[in-house]
């Protein structure tokens, strides 16, 4: 620590209460902090670490843990039910990222000034709004066999209805589905957000230069909306890696199991009926952790390297 | 503008847009509006194979039997047990943890921060098995405060990371100018600049209030009966039982989505200040 000159002249009366301050203004952020951090670390930080610890164990959650290096691990290699997940959970993530230039393309029909588009706006946001339990409560009626809007609409184009939620091909699919519903409102948000801050100079002289539609969209819109794209891509990939309610609600990860994804797999087998594998799932979270790592550290690279540039 | 504005293009295409407009929506919510209006419809209706036609009656009595055989009333009142505590712990740390972060230089300020952020994207698995053993352990399992505390700890990021940046965006300014007065540091952080971060505070409530309502997974880990469990959970419960009684299904999903989305109607400019923080530089 440097010794100010102020503090080294040493003006006769001043000394103490400006070195009191100073060094209050040391201590002061770890004050702030103190409670929030202490409480992030708690429920946070270090459950991370202690489930990876567990990851090594067999543990039912009661009785002492055993520590069994990495059979879990070794066992997940050889669980069909795990590449069925993993499998799906690709599947989601390259299925949502529709969710953003579909989002985009609904705030460019929105981006209008004409008389009530604002509650235009909030009603075709409202999707996010509500819960997912409520969104998977709503597609399961839309896709429920027999009386369901999807299936009767199925029924009119092809003679037979399709029982979306009981075809092991099509359960994922339809799932997703529900998911996008929400996910594409809340990138339609972020667009239309962004597009309110396009700088109309810049598009007028593009239009002058002759430039629209597409062309005008790619090259002087679109790299302005980075921002609005960078969030959208964020919230979307977390969005599908976390997928949980709607396959828990919708399916239960059936039928036979073929709508798991990692995060509801991880809870069938730490949480199941047929006894607690809490070792088993911290290993299941793990792999699903160490997916995600991947994609938060990219996040907070860019995120860090804005912030080293302000 | 872009698109161009419809005002300036031809007759027959604004015609084609105020057409489009009300067709896109209601195509857009085609599954809200059918189970919005099988809440309504009595329950002989759907026994006869009435599920598109004209209901035979408005039964708003599903609504009511909603309460009357379930006890929906009790999960209701536990979503908002945890819902308000949960919203005002959250905020009332990162304000604090905000203020830190954005004002000091200090080693590890960034880290700290970063840290926040990451966590706030783990998936919940990760923490599923800790948190709850945790909770046991703490003899909060299957309670409210149980579960409370934990979202109050997870949203702290969450709001720590948008505190930080709209207090970062303040004007240094005033903070110096207090400190030049020799106004102490938790008086600067009172008096000059809580005032100045309402609009921050209204928007993470509304934000944590939904994010907390519409909760699932935390509320199927860390509670089990219907003493405690919030809506999100109850619904799942009521479902299993409800089994083809989908008038009483759906009258309890609308109710559900109901303060989210009150909530969302009349703080929408904060709501949406929130959800959008950072999409604009």
């Amino acid at each position: 620590m440097s010794v100010s000159p102020a503090i080294s002249q040493g003006s006769a009366g001043q000394p103490a209460p400006r070195k009191r301050r100073r060094l209050s203004r040391k201590l002061a952020p770890w004050l702030f902090l103190a409670p929030g951090m202490f409480m992030f670390l708690i429920y946070v930080l270090i459950p991370i670490g202690r489930s990876v610890w567990i990851s090594f164990y067999q543990w039912d959650g009661l009785s002492p843990a055993h520590w069994i290096g990495l059979e879990n691990y070794a066992e997940l290699l050889d669980d069909d039910a795990f590449y069925t997940s993993l499998k799906n959970n690709v599947i989601w993530l390259v299925l949502y990222m529709l969710a953003i230039p579909l989002g985009l393309f609904i705030a460019l029909f929105l981006n209008q000034t004409v008389r009530g588009i604002r509650i235009y706006k909030s009603l075709f946001f409202f999707p996010f709004v509500i819960s997912q339990v409520v969104v998977g409560l709503i597609f399961s009626w839309f896709y429920a066999p027999g009386f369901g809007l999807f299936y009767k609409i199925t029924e009119w184009f092809g003679g037979q209805g399709v029982a979306v939620l009981a075809d092991e091909n099509l359960v994922t699919y339809g799932i997703i589905a529900a998911g996008l519903w929400p996910q594409i409102a809340y990138c339609m948000i972020l667009y239309l957000t962004g597009l309110n801050s396009v700088a109309p100079d810049q598009i007028e002289a593009a239009r002058l230069d002759g430039a629209k539609g597409i062309k005008m969209l790619w090259y002087v819109v679109l790299p302005q909306l980075r921002p609005a794209t960078f969030i959208a891509l964020v919230v979307t990939i977390i969005g599908a890696l976390r997928s949980f309610d709607l396959v828990s609600i919708m399916t239960s990860g059936g039928p036979y199991g073929s709508s798991r994804v990692l995060s509801y797999y991880m809870y069938e087998q730490a949480l199941s009926e047929y006894g607690y594998r809490m070792g088993y799932g911290a290993a299941i979270a793990v792999v699903l952790f160490a997916i995600m790592m991947i994609f938060i550290s990219g996040f907070i690279w860019k995120m860090w390297r804005d912030e080293r540039g302000l | 503008m872009f698109p161009r504005p419809i005002q300036t293009m031809s007759p027959a295409a604004r015609t084609a847009y105020k057409v489009a407009l009300p067709v896109m929506l209601v195509l857009w919510l085609l599954p809200l509006l059918g189970v919005a209006m099988t809440s309504l419809r009595p329950s002989s209706d759907l026994a006869q194979g009435n599920y598109f036609g004209m209901p035979s009656y408005l039964a708003f009595s599903n609504y009511l039997d909603v309460f009357r055989n379930s006890p929906f009333a009790s999960y209701m009142l536990n979503s908002f047990r945890v819902t308000i505590p949960t919203m005002i712990g959250a905020v009332a740390l990162s304000c604090l943890t905000g203020y830190a972060l954005a004002v000091y230089k200090f080693k590890g300020n960034l880290l700290i921060f970063f840290l926040f952020v990451a966590g706030n994207f783990v998936p919940f698995q990760i923490l599923m098995v800790p948190v709850r053993d945790l909770t046991v352990k703490m003899g909060l399992y299957d309670t409210i405060t149980g579960l409370a505390l934990f979202h109050v700890a997870f949203q702290t990021g969450f709001c720590t990371l948008f505190m930080r940046n709209f207090i970062k965006a303040l004007p240094r300014e005033l903070i110096e100018a207090a400190r030049v007065e020799g106004v102490g540091e938790w008086q600067i952080f009172w008096h000059i600049v809580m005032p100045l971060v309402r609009p921050a505070i209204a928007a993470l409530s509304v934000l944590i209030f939904t994010f907390i309502w519409n909760d699932y997974f935390w509320a199927m880990v860390l509670t089990t009966g219907a003493d405690t469990q919030p809506i999100t959970a109850g619904l799942n419960s009521l479902n299993g039982q409800w089994v083809a009684a989908w008038q009483l299904v759906s009258a309890g999903s609308i109710l559900a989505a109901l303060p989210p989305v009150a909530m969302f109607f009349l703080m929408q400019k904060h709501f949406i200040a929130g959800l959008t923080l950072g999409a604009v530089k």
